[in-house]
């Protein structure tokens, strides 16, 4: 017996409803049947309400629009404290045992400092520039820049700068595996980046072999777990990740259950059929900095000092610290991510508990690594959280050289935030591996949403730094006097290195 | 409110002039230029810049100073003498007049950094003195050091810039080239120090113009080691200029690519040698582009660089007779001093003038 009572109830219209049964093929839940009344026998659609996550399906392909997804409103008794979804997880956890999961970014009601900083835009003094009349650049180069001019003995200067990447705008896919996301959600994500000028993050899984051929716009992920990692591997790639962190789950490591590793997925991770793939919450091999400098170095190694070296951690009380001493262990760039990101399941309790708000970290950080003088030696990436090109721009303006975005990716792909990734029977054919399931994302169409998604998000950047005043987006790139904050305390604003509106 | 506790966005008239061959002529060819763009400045600071001017001093750096109260000009005077040779030291000549009130107390050193005290620091002799000069900006209340190079001085106060010409007699000195600024500012502030034009050691900017990327500018320079003190424009493109040329060593043609850098675009078409060189110095000192609107001309031993913002949002005139060669925000402000140059021309946005004497710049 289920004692709690479902969270969502299918409002069926049944005025509008034809009984076409699309809804029953469409649920990966079960939670629509056809059934014939047994007195009448007439055919009649039934709704199993407890089977249903809201994801939004069945609503979206029902021809008639005969469905809607509603709160169910069956209310406990109202307490301040002790809100109903605390007494449902006490339920869940007195019936089952084990730790509660969950998945996508936290949707916990904490502040949200992107919406409490304001841009600014130029009056009179000086003029706001218009991006269809007049070149608005957003290009930028990620890696280390170097620290002397070198001249031949003709005076020319020497190109010392070392491995880049190039990118059309400030905005990457972030990391998402193959195996938490499917084939084809891949395929979508590469191409795209391809398309777009841009880099997708492959992720810890490994790459799988039909996606080498975007190797150019791909950065490959080296994690705990060392799935899939070999020479080819890290050749393939524009720049290597090292994964020390993810905003999701700081401090512990993944688990992709073995039901989810099929033959594709076997040979990509390098690991057997059936097993469980598990990264352990540290790298065994590093235990402190100077482990991960051997790592670092281990993988420039590797690649003939060709690829730039990126070190992702998540986004912890002591960010700044730990930024400062991974920009001295060779790194070329640092990506942080925030507690908002995203992930294919991670405890609840540590998602919505551990880590804090990428603004705060973000600003700390870019703050900490020019204060020693070494802001130059890496480029800042920062995750977790990016919902739109106004986020972009806060980001870019507080210190960010690009963001990498996750969750906004996937939503273009279909994903409507249901949060069920770890039950893998995503309905869009997302975080599954159910071939049915996967075929539902076509990568024709997945990658053309991206680009628009992105190309549409280019635009508003560029009308946003017009308005400031700026045609290339290096001279927004630690712009804090264009950020104004709202409502936010003074040491709010200390941390984020801006002043309150009005000032 | 002044300049450093505020932030004050302006408007601006400037004005240079130059000899190619290093003859000196009177100050007064500049006084005239920039006094035709009355109406470009509101009174509220005006100032010039003056190469070649000093010559019998010229192996001495010389230090003008304003001091806001006799205690600060002790205080200044000690620190001084704890680092440096004074060969002379005078109050800066002045003459009375009824449009300028309130000035501070202007004096005038010639000095070198003490041998032993420099050989101990182990820094060149340049570091030594921008560091003296940015430390007594800093510390030392009511003592602010607006000109500090070799052989050049800086002038600048509030009021209208011929009227501060006046004031400090410039038309008596003779120099091979002169630079003005006549300044709008959208504020009203009574300091003179907030004035331009704006130098450390030789250099001096003046600048017309309100730059967008300040902070990015500002907090990438302080990283090296500057102090923007003022938190205004001028003040960051001077640091730039200096840090460029002086601690990187790249050429002022190098320094124009850095400050206004061609679109990516252009970049992209540039024969293969060209181009490498320009994305590298794009990519490698992308915080230090200086974006929204700037005409400025930056004063150097030996030459001027004239430089406009890369899509020209302000005005720029440069004018050419036989050597002597004029900059201007409009071209009214050459003709009254040069009523037929054989070619005037407005450069394009991004597009540099370096006009360098041989040899001329101090390394």
């Amino acid at each position: 017996m289920n004692l709690i009572y479902p969270e969502f109830e299918v409002a069926r219209n049944t005025e509008r409803c034809t009984k076409c049964g699309i809804c029953v093929k469409q649920c990966p839940n079960g939670v629509h049947a056809l059934k014939v009344d047994p007195t009448t026998g007439e055919q009649k659609l039934a709704a199993d309400d407890s089977r249903c996550v809201d994801c939004q399906h069945c609503v979206v392909f029902c021809p008639v629009r005969a469905l809607k997804i509603v709160k169910s409103g069956n209310v406990y008794r109202e307490n301040a404290y002790w809100a109903q979804k605390t007494i449902n997880e006490i339920h869940l956890q007195a019936e089952h045992s084990g730790v509660l999961l969950s998945s996508m970014g936290s949707p916990e009601p904490y502040p949200v400092y992107f919406d409490r900083i304001l841009l600014n835009a130029s009056q009179v003094t000086n003029p706001p520039i218009d991006p269809l009349r007049e070149p608005m650049e957003t290009r930028v180069s990620l890696g280390a820049k170097p620290k002397t001019i070198e001249r031949d003995p003709a005076g020319r200067i020497v190109n010392n700068l070392g491995p880049q990447i190039e990118l059309s705008l400030p905005v990457m896919f972030s990391a998402m595996s193959y195996g938490s996301i499917s084939l084809n959600a891949h395929e979508s994500l590469a191409r795209a980046a391809e398309e777009l000028g841009i880099m997708y993050n492959a992720g810890e899984g490994g790459l799988h072999e039909s996606l080498y051929k975007y190797g150019r716009n791909t950065i490959v992920q080296v994690a705990s777990g060392r799935f899939g990692v070999h020479p080819d591997y890290l050749n393939c790639g524009a720049a290597i990740e090292i994964k020390m962190g993810q905003g999701a789950k700081p401090g512990i490591g993944g688990h992709l259950p073995g039901t989810k590793i099929g033959a594709d997925i076997s040979r990509t991770r390098m690991i057997p059929e059936g097993t469980d793939a598990i990264s352990p919450a540290p790298h065994h091999d590093i235990y402190s900095i100077e482990d991960l400098r051997q790592l670092v170095f281990s993988l420039k190694e590797a690649t003939d000092y060709q690829k730039p070296v990126i070190v992702k951690i998540a986004a912890v009380h002591n960010a700044a610290a730990i930024a400062s001493g991974i920009a001295r262990s060779g790194a070329d760039i640092i990506a942080i991510d925030g507690f908002r990101g995203g992930t294919g399941a991670a405890p609840t309790r540590i998602r919505d508990h551990v880590g804090i708000p990428i603004e705060l970290a973000l600003a700390s950080v870019d703050q900490r690594l020019r204060e020693e003088g070494i802001r130059d030696s890496v480029s800042l990436v920062v995750g977790g959280g990016i919902r739109s090109s106004a986020d972009v721009v806060k980001a870019v303006a507080l210190g960010a050289d690009s963001v990498y975005i996750g969750t906004a990716a996937l939503v273009a792909l279909g994903c409507r935030l249901c949060r069920n990734c770890h039950a893998g029977r995503c309905a869009w054919g997302i975080a599954t591996q159910d071939p049915e399931l996967v075929k539902r994302l076509n990568p024709n169409t997945g990658y053309k949403r991206l680009v628009n998604l992105v190309r549409g998000w280019q635009h508003e950047i560029q009308e946003m730094m017009g308005g400031m005043g700026i045609n290339a987006i290096e001279s927004l790139r630690g712009n804090r006097l264009m950020l104004r904050g709202i409502g936010l305390n003074e040491r709010e604003l200390e941390i984020l290195g801006i002043k309150h509106a009005g000032e | 409110m002044r300049e450093g506790q505020i932030r004050i966005p302006s408007g601006c008239a400037v004005a240079g002039v130059i000899d190619r061959l290093g003859r000196r002529f009177s100050g007064e060819v500049i006084i005239r230029s920039i006094a035709a763009m009355r109406d470009r400045s509101n009174g509220l600071g005006g100032g010039f810049a003056a190469y070649g001017i000093y010559p019998h001093y010229s192996q001495w750096y010389a230090l003008h100073i304003f001091y806001d109260h006799h205690g600060a000009k002790v205080d200044c005077e000690q620190y001084l003498k704890q680092h440096f040779e004074i060969a002379d030291q005078s109050p800066i000549p002045t003459r009375h007049m009824q449009e300028i009130t309130d000035s501070p107390l202007i004096w005038r050193y010639f000095v070198n950094p003490i041998p032993a005290r420099l050989y101990r620091c182990g820094m060149d002799q340049r570091e030594y003195v921008a560091r003296s000069v940015l430390a007594v900006n800093r510390q030392i209340d009511g003592a602010y050091v607006f000109s500090s190079g070799k052989n050049m001085g800086i002038f600048k106060g509030v009021g209208y810039p011929e009227d501060i010409a006046r004031f400090y007699r410039l038309e008596e000195y003779e120099g091979y080239c002169f630079t003005a600024h006549g300044r709008y500012p959208t504020n009203t502030p009574g300091w003179w120090g907030g004035a331009h034009p704006f130098g450390l050691l030789d250099y001096s900017v003046v600048h017309n113009g309100e730059i967008s990327s300040y902070d990015t500018n500002r907090r990438t320079i302080e990283m090296y080691g500057y102090s923007c003190t003022l938190q205004t424009d001028t003040e960051v493109i001077a640091y730039i200029v200096d840090y460029l040329h002086r601690a990187k060593g790249l050429t002022f043609d190098e320094i124009a690519q850095v400050l206004a850098p061609p679109f990516w675009q252009a970049i992209e078409e540039m024969p293969p040698e060209k181009r490498e060189c320009a994305a590298y110095l794009r990519s490698t000192f992308a915080s230090l582009l200086v974006n929204g609107p700037f005409s400025i001309i930056v004063g150097f031993s030996g030459g001027l660089l004239a430089l406009n913002d890369r899509l020209k949002l302000r005005s720029m005139v440069v004018g050419e007779k036989g050597d002597v060669v004029y900059f201007a925000s409009e071209e009214a402000a050459i003709r009254v001093v040069e009523p037929e140059p054989d070619r005037v021309w407005a450069p394009k946005g991004g597009e540099p003038v370096i006009v360098a004497q041989a040899g001329g710049t101090e390394r």
